[in-house]
Order: structure tokens, then C-alpha cells, then sequence
């Protein structure tokens, strides 16, 4: 109380003032900063022990996320950014953009070792299609069923979007050599190509398409905000790709000690507990506590798949030209 | 008087060649700036060449449909009175200051998956229908370039004498023969500028593809521009599909300049010839089948527009404020700019025409050159001479407004030029047996005979700044929008009411600057 009027008063007295209140800018992808979205929430929390202004900057999906920071190279005005999957972390750390973390917060939940020195980890999910279980009566259960069915799916596109990224190696990993006329068998029966989530989501809602490329615990945001239960994620035999979405500090900010603050604050309580029931995804610290009711009837699927960061990018490139070819058909 | 007329000169030389260096180093410095970044390219995959053939295929096939489509409708128009009809010829003019996105909004909730027809498609059991794609991009070209040819048709009509009807008439003449002898010769004379034209604009069609291209197989080279620098952020590919769209436009621009459409906006659409031929039940049913359904075709999406934007105008985002001040400076900046260029640089082409005939036309070929560059292709050249110096993100609304001040000049110089040439033909001998020279002679002579064409100009420039998606997605920052860029950015959420409502208000602003300039223009005017 005493320091919102503190705040008050000081934007009274003028701007210059208040411009020595540092601003810690964050870019991150559309979807975290809407209204019903991680954002708000987090920004309120850090805002009440950083003395800082927390400003959270929706730049796109992920992936368009680190195509705008080359576009903008290291004139951006970024501190750090939030909302990469380690599908993007070698290609990023490429660009030299990026400066190291100050170590791993103890207690990281992740399915995997986690040893990166440059992105932290802030939550993690599996991809899945999400379909409506009272629209569409036998979903499929693998990708050749997929391939050979005729249920209609919206996509992202891979180059703007980490879900569309994710599908590309989720389909190299299952097809291998294979994977261009996988594409073309399935081409015919994608409705769009969507630049991000929110949109292709957002279609998939208002009924334009049977299946949207989402994650296996998009349903439970049904289940517990909207007490819908007709939601349901198709699980696939051959496995399902995850993703771990990740956060760095960017090596050009001026706010360097702001910065390390807001990456260290990622593993607290007040941030990893309200993952599920904003981001919908999986907390990557046992901070979150107990995952809540409704939330862990999620299907977990039996099969993992997830391409080591450090083998990615030649695969990424072979994936995308295949996916180009196979759709500009 | 001699020395007087000689000084008229002096100041037209002046600014008109300082017009000249500064649409020749806007136009071709960022092409040469391509041309020196195309070198670092690895050159075009399959994709990019499928985009290519895309953008080729879909010109054709939009540029073709329009014209079809628009001879019945400018032929009913052309021969029936009716109520509403003048209504009707205003509707004919909107699309071309339409915004684009707005178009594509209004057209999704007609046409789009979850949209009117498909709604009423599965009501009878059929499927519903998906414009993403080719069937999308084709439709909104369609919908903006219909309406532009269908009123170059109307002009060409107008032009055939009644005398010609009659005497037709007198002779007994049947419709087909009619058509034959005096209405196929005239639309022969208009349709291959008219499919140049509409090709040309189809040609560098960005905000379409975007919004319903659906991927990569309906991707304009435009759009593939804007890829390589937003996903790829490879500049070499960038600035070598840049050449590749300098190529074709240039080829489009300069056939399409040489089979020129005299293009009167809203002259001789008003007068319906008077027609023996035509008073057959069946023809009147024909006529009345096309017109409806042309009135609703491009009538339903904007309604769509008004019906969702307006009851959720009252929670608008407030970022929409900002977006609206952005927008508005922009416009007025560039319009401002671009009828300047174009006034300057019309009076040094019409000074050179009474002695310099050829020099005039090089002059005006440099004033017609931002026809065959693109946005795309200026933005990304500008983006490639900025980046070592300045922060280009910083300039995303200068370079925007610069951008679209370039891209309308060719339509300022256009309907500037004829006016200027005109009056000169007219007063400038009096003028110069009075001596008059200088601002007084602009004031009392020129003036008065350019205001209606610069007005109009003013007004266009406007309007088409206003309601532009284009480079401003490549360069404005996370927290810079024009309205039409917070309305794509809504869409992308899917906040599609939100989305209706800045359309609406994006709508508004765009014909209210039109029709100030415009009407400014005309204001006591007397014809």
C-alpha cells in the first residue's frame, strides 16, 4: 500500500521521475500475455518485490519470436525474452544475442537433464491434436490413421510458430526419410496454416476444422475453466513430441541484475504454481506443488520423443524444406 | 515578359527537379540496394518458385475474372434506370479505399468456414465451404477489382453516342448485333488496359495472401519477401525474390502504361444511354439478377463488418487510440507528401512538354516508376540502406509513410497531370499576356482548375495510407500499430468482435479523410 503511493506520488511529481524506474522488458508469445494468460498475474507478483516496471512485450508465436530478435539484432530493446523451445535454443545461441544464466534453480521437474547454460526451462508439455470428442466419434490413434482418415486439422506454421516447429520434428522422428510424402498425404485435409496458436486455437473453437495441433493438456483448460468436458487430446502409438519452453537473458539488456532476477523468479512458487491453470502446460519446478484436480486426468503418453537441442538445427533445415515442398504442391 | 515567364520556369525546374532526384533515389536506391544484397542469396528453392508461379497464376486468373464478371454488370448499369442506382455506382467505387484487412474480415464472415454460406450450406446438408487458399486470395481480388472495372466499362459505354443506339435501333438492329457492332469494338478498345491494370495490382498483393493464403501453397512473392526477412530473416533471399517482383511488375507497369486506360474517376458514370434495344423482359430480368446480386456480393461483407464491430465497440482495447493517432499522422504525412511530389513534378513534365516533348516523358516514366516497385520491395531495400546506420524499428512510421506515398504518386502524377496540362492549354497564354507569374499565378489560374484532381488525389493518397498492412508488419515494433495492424494482430488472437469494431472505426476514419479531401476539393466549385 505504503508503495503504490510511494508510486503515486512519484508519477505526480513527473516523468523524469518516473523514468528512473527501471523497465524490465520481456518479449514473449502472444498467448502469454493475454488477458486469461500467464502474464498479468506474474507481472503483478515481480512487480511487488522488483522495484521495477515489468513490461511483457507480445511479439508473435515462439518461433517468430527469435526471428524478430535477429531482425532487430542487438539494437533490441528486449531484456529477456520468454517463450523459446529448445527446438530454437542452438539457432538461438548462434546469433551470439544471448549471455549465460547465473545456474540452475534446485528442484527442476523436467523429464529430462537439463544442463544448458544459457536458457532456463519455465514449463513443458506434450504436442497432441485436440479434437471435440462430441463432433468427431473415432479420433485417431496413431499418425497413420491420421494420414489415412479423413478428419480435417488446422496447423502453424512452423517458421513463426514453436506447435508448428514441434509437429515438423514430431513427423521427422516418426517418418524419417518419409517424412515429405507424409506431408503430402496430409496436406489435403489441412484447412490453414495459422502464424500462431492463438489463432489456429481460435479457429478450432468456432468449428473450422475437426483436430487443431494443440498439447495433450489443452482439454483440462476445458475441464477446469469452462467445466466442458467434450475436449479431448488424440493420443498417437507412435509417441508424442515434447516441448520445453525456455527463457534467457539477452546479452545486450541494461538491466543485467533485473534481468538474472526474473530468471531466478521463473522457479518461485508464485510463478511455476499458476503454469497450469494459465499456460496450461506443465510447471518445470516443484515449486508449482500438487498439479490441480482435473489437471492430472490428462492422458500422459506412453512414448516421448524429443530431438536433443544440440542435434536439432541441421534436421530443423531438412524438416522445413521437405514441409515447404510438400505443401507448395 | 519574356524574363517573367522565364523566372515561372525557374522555380518549376527547381522543385520539380528536386521531385525528380527524390522519386528516382526513393524508387531505384533501394533496388540497387537489393541489388548488391541479392549477391549474398543462395539462391531460390522450390518453394520460393512456387510462390513465383503463385502470385503469376493468381494475377491472371483475378485480372481475368474481374473483367468477365464486369462487362454484364457495367453493361446493365450501363443501359437501366433504376432506384438506387447512383447508390449503387458510389458501393462500385468504395473497394479501391477499402482497407484490405477489413475487406478480408468482412469477406470471411460471409464466405469463411464458420461464415454465412457455410452456415447455410449445412443447414441444407451440404458441406461447408474453405476459402483459405487460392478460392480466398481469388474472391477478395475479385471483390475489390470488380468493382474498379466494372466503372472503366461504365466510362466506355458512356462513350458511345446515343446517336449510335438509335440509329442501331432505326435499322433494327438485334442486341446480339449490337453488341458486335458497336459494344464489343468499344470494350476491346478498354478490356486490355483494364486486365493490365487489375494484374498489376493483383501482382503485389500482400495483406490478402497473408490473411487467407492458408500456407505455402498460396503464398504471393510479396508475401515470400516478407518470410525471408520475419522467419528466415535472410536478407539475400530477400532482396533477390525483390528483384524477381521489380521484374514482373516492371513488365506489367510498362505494357499496361502503353495500352492506357484514360481512367476519369466518377466522370460520365452518372448519364444512362438511352437504348432501344434493350426493353425485352428477359434482358430486364438478366439485368436485374446481375445487378442484385453484384450489390449484395459487395454490400454483405461490409454489413457483416458493421452487424459484429458494432456491439463490442464499447470494450474496445485501448491501445486502439494510439493505433488511430498512428494511423491518421501517417496518412496525412504520406498524402501530403504525395500529392507535393506529384504537383511538382507534373508542372516540370507539363513545363517540357511545349518544347522537350521526349525529356517530359522520362520525367513522367520517373514519376510512374513506384508502379513497378512494390512495397515490399521498397521497404526491404529501405530496411537494407537503414539497418547500419539507424534503428529501423525506431523509423517503422516515417519509413511506412514514405513507403505509401511513393506507392500512391503514380495515381497523384496521374490525375494531377491532365488537369495541369489543361489549364496551361487553356489560360496559359493569358496568363502570360497578363504578365502573371509566380504564387499569383498559381493562386488565380492554376489553382482554381487543379483543385478538383488534387483534392481527389489528396483524398486517395489518404485513404489507401490509411488502410495499409503492409511493410508496417515487417518493421513496427511489438508495441507500435496503425489500425489496420492492431486489427490483424486481433485476428491473430482470434478476437475476431474486437476485430470487427477497429474495423469500423478504421473504415470510418478512411472515407472521412477521403471525403474531406475530396470534398475540399470540389467545394464551390462549379461543375
Amino acid at each position: 500500500m505504503k508503495r503504490s503511493l510511494l508510486a503515486a506520488a512519484l508519477v505526480t511529481i513527473g516523468g523524469a521521475t518516473w523514468a528512473e524506474t527501471p523497465t524490465l522488458t520481456v518479449y514473449t508469445y502472444d498467448s502469454f500475455v493475454s488477458d486469461w494468460g500467464p502474464g498479468p498475474s506474474i507481472e503483478a507478483t515481480f512487480e511487488e518485490s522488483c522495484e521495477c516496471n515489468l513490461e511483457f512485450v507480445g511479439a508473435g508465436d515462439g518461433a517468430a519470436l527469435l526471428a524478430r530478435l535477429k531482425l532487430e539484432g542487438a539494437r533490441t530493446n528486449a531484456d529477456v525474452v520468454l517463450g523459446l523451445d529448445t527446438s530454437l535454443t542452438e539457432s538461438a545461441k548462434a546469433t551470439g544475442l544471448f549471455a549465460p544464466h547465473n545456474g540452475i534453480p534446485d528442484g527442476l521437474t523436467l523429464p529430462i537433464e537439463w544442463a544448458d547454460d544459457t536458457f532456463l526451462p519455465f514449463d513443458w508439455g506434450y504436442f497432441a491434436f485436440v479434437y471435440d470428442k462430441t463432433k468427431l466419434s473415432n479420433a485417431p490413434d496413431s499418425f497413420a490413421e491420421l494420414l489415412e482418415g479423413d478428419a480435417t486439422i488446422i496447423i502453424q506454421d512452423p517458421r513463426s510458430s514453436t506447435p508448428g516447429l514441434g509437429l515438423l520434428l514430431w513427423m521427422k522422428e516418426v517418418y524419417g526419410e518419409a517424412a515429405g510424402e507424409a506431408w503430402e498425404t496430409l496436406s489435403p485435409r489441412i484447412v490453414t496454416v495459422t502464424k500462431g496458436w492463438s489463432e489456429a486455437y481460435g479457429m478450432f473453437l468456432e468449428g473450422e476444422a475437426d483436430m487443431v495441433l494443440s498439447y495433450t493438456t489443452s482439454p483440462a483448460y476445458h475441464r477446469i475453466a469452462e467445466e466442458d468436458d467434450t475436449k479431448a487430446a488424440a493420443i498417437f502409438g507412435e509417441g508424442h513430441y515434447m516441448q520445453i519452453e525456455v527463457a534467457a537473458k539477452l546479452a545486450g539488456t541494461d538491466q543485467d541484475a533485473l534481468a538474472d532476477a526474473f530468471l531466478a523468479f521463473m522457479a518461485s512458487a508464485a510463478f511455476q504454481s499458476v503454469i497450469p491453470t494459465t499456460n496450461w502446460m506443465y510447471p518445470a519446478f516443484e515449486t508449482a506443488g500438487d498439479l490441480p484436480e482435473g489437471f492430472s486426468e490428462t492422458t500422459v503418453p506412453e512414448i516421448a520423443l524429443l530431438i536433443p537441442p544440440e542435434d536439432v538445427e541441421p534436421i530443423r533445415t531438412e524438416a522445413l524444406a521437405e514441409w515447404l515442398t510438400a505443401l507448395s504442391k | 515578359m519574356a524574363n517573367r515567364a522565364k523566372q515561372i520556369d525557374r522555380f518549376t525546374q527547381v522543385s520539380g527537379l528536386a521531385a525528380l532526384l527524390f522519386v528516382a533515389l526513393l524508387a531505384l536506391g533501394p533496388l540497387v540496394a537489393l541489388g548488391f544484397k541479392a549477391d549474398t542469396a543462395t539462391g531460390l528453392t522450390g518453394a520460393d518458385w512456387a510462390a513465383v508461379r503463385f502470385t503469376i497464376l493468381q494475377a491472371a486468373l483475378s485480372a481475368i475474372l474481374s473483367v468477365v464478371l464486369a462487362i454484364p454488370v457495367a453493361r446493365a448499369l450501363a443501359r437501366r434506370k433504376f432506384f438506387g442506382r447512383g447508390a449503387l455506382v458510389t458501393l462500385l467505387g468504395a473497394p479501391f479505399i477499402l482497407p484490405v484487412i477489413v475487406a478480408v474480415l468482412g469477406l470471411l464472415a460471409i464466405w469463411g468456414r464458420s461464415g454465412l454460406v457455410s452456415k447455410l450450406m449445412m443447414s441444407v446438408g451440404a458441406d461447408r465451404i474453405s476459402i483459405y487458399g487460392l478460392a480466398g486470395v481469388l474472391l477478395a481480388h475479385v471483390f475489390f477489382n470488380l468493382p474498379l472495372v466494372t466503372r472503366l466499362i461504365l466510362q466506355g459505354w458512356g462513350r458511345i453516342p446515343t446517336e449510335h443506339f438509335r440509329l442501331a435501333a432505326q435499322l433494327g438492329m438485334r442486341p446480339t448485333d449490337v453488341f458486335k457492332q458497336l459494344e464489343w469494338p468499344m470494350l476491346r478498345s478498354i478490356l486490355p488496359g483494364a486486365f493490365l491494370l487489375v494484374f498489376l495490382l493483383c501482382v503485389t498483393s500482400f495483406a490478402v495472401a497473408l490473411a487467407l493464403g492458408g500456407g505455402p501453397k498460396a503464398t504471393t512473392i510479396e508475401l515470400a519477401i516478407y518470410q525471408a526477412l520475419r522467419f528466415d530473416f535472410d536478407l539475400g533471399k530477400a532482396a533477390l525474390l525483390g528483384l524477381v517482383q521489380f521484374t514482373i511488375c516492371a513488365l506489367v507497369a510498362f505494357l499496361s502504361l502503353r495500352s492506357v486506360v484514360q481512367s476519369n474517376f466518377g466522370d460520365g458514370l452518372a448519364t444512362v444511354v438511352e437504348r432501344w434495344d434493350v426493353s425485352a423482359p428477359l434482358l430486364k430480368w438478366q439485368d436485374g439478377i446481375v445487378l442484385t446480386s453484384v450489390a449484395v456480393f459487395l454490400g454483405a461483407p461490409l454489413l457483416a463488418i458493421v452487424a459484429r464491430g458494432f456491439p463490442s465497440l464499447p470494450n474496445l482495447p485501448p491501445s486502439v487510440l494510439s493505433a488511430a493517432v498512428n494511423s491518421l499522422t501517417v496518412a496525412l504525412f504520406s498524402a501530403l507528401l504525395s500529392v507535393l511530389l506529384a504537383l511538382t513534378l507534373a508542372g516540370l513534365v507539363d513545363a517540357l512538354r511545349s518544347n522537350q516533348n521526349s525529356l517530359a516523358k522520362v520525367v513522367e516514366g520517373v514519376g510512374l516508376l513506384t508502379l513497378a516497385v512494390s512495397p515490399f520491395v521498397l521497404g526491404t531495400g529501405l530496411f537494407i540502406i537503414v539497418r547500419p546506420v539507424a534503428d529501423p524499428f525506431a523509423l517503422a512510421l516515417p519509413i511506412t509513410a514514405l513507403v505509401n506515398a511513393a506507392i500512391s504518386l503514380p495515381f497523384s502524377l496521374r490525375a494531377i497531370l491532365p488537369a495541369l496540362t489543361q489549364n496551361r492549354k487553356s489560360y496559359g497564354r493569358l496568363g502570360d499576356s497578363l504578365g502573371m507569374a509566380g504564387w499569383s499565378r498559381f493562386r488565380i489560374s492554376v489553382w482554381p482548375n487543379i483543385r478538383r484532381p488534387l483534392g481527389f488525389s489528396t483524398g486517395l493518397a489518404a485513404a489507401l495510407s490509411m488502410g495499409d498492412l503492409g511493410i508496417i508488419t515487417l518493421f513496427a515494433p511489438p508495441d507500435v500499430e496503425t489500425l489496420p495492424l492492431l486489427m490483424y494482430r486481433l485476428m491473430g488472437a482470434y478476437r475476431m468482435d474486437d476485430a470487427a469494431s477497429v474495423a469500423l472505426i478504421l473504415v470510418v476514419l478512411t472515407l472521412f479523410l477521403f471525403w474531406v479531401f475530396d470534398r475540399g476539393g470540389r467545394l464551390g466549385h462549379k461543375s
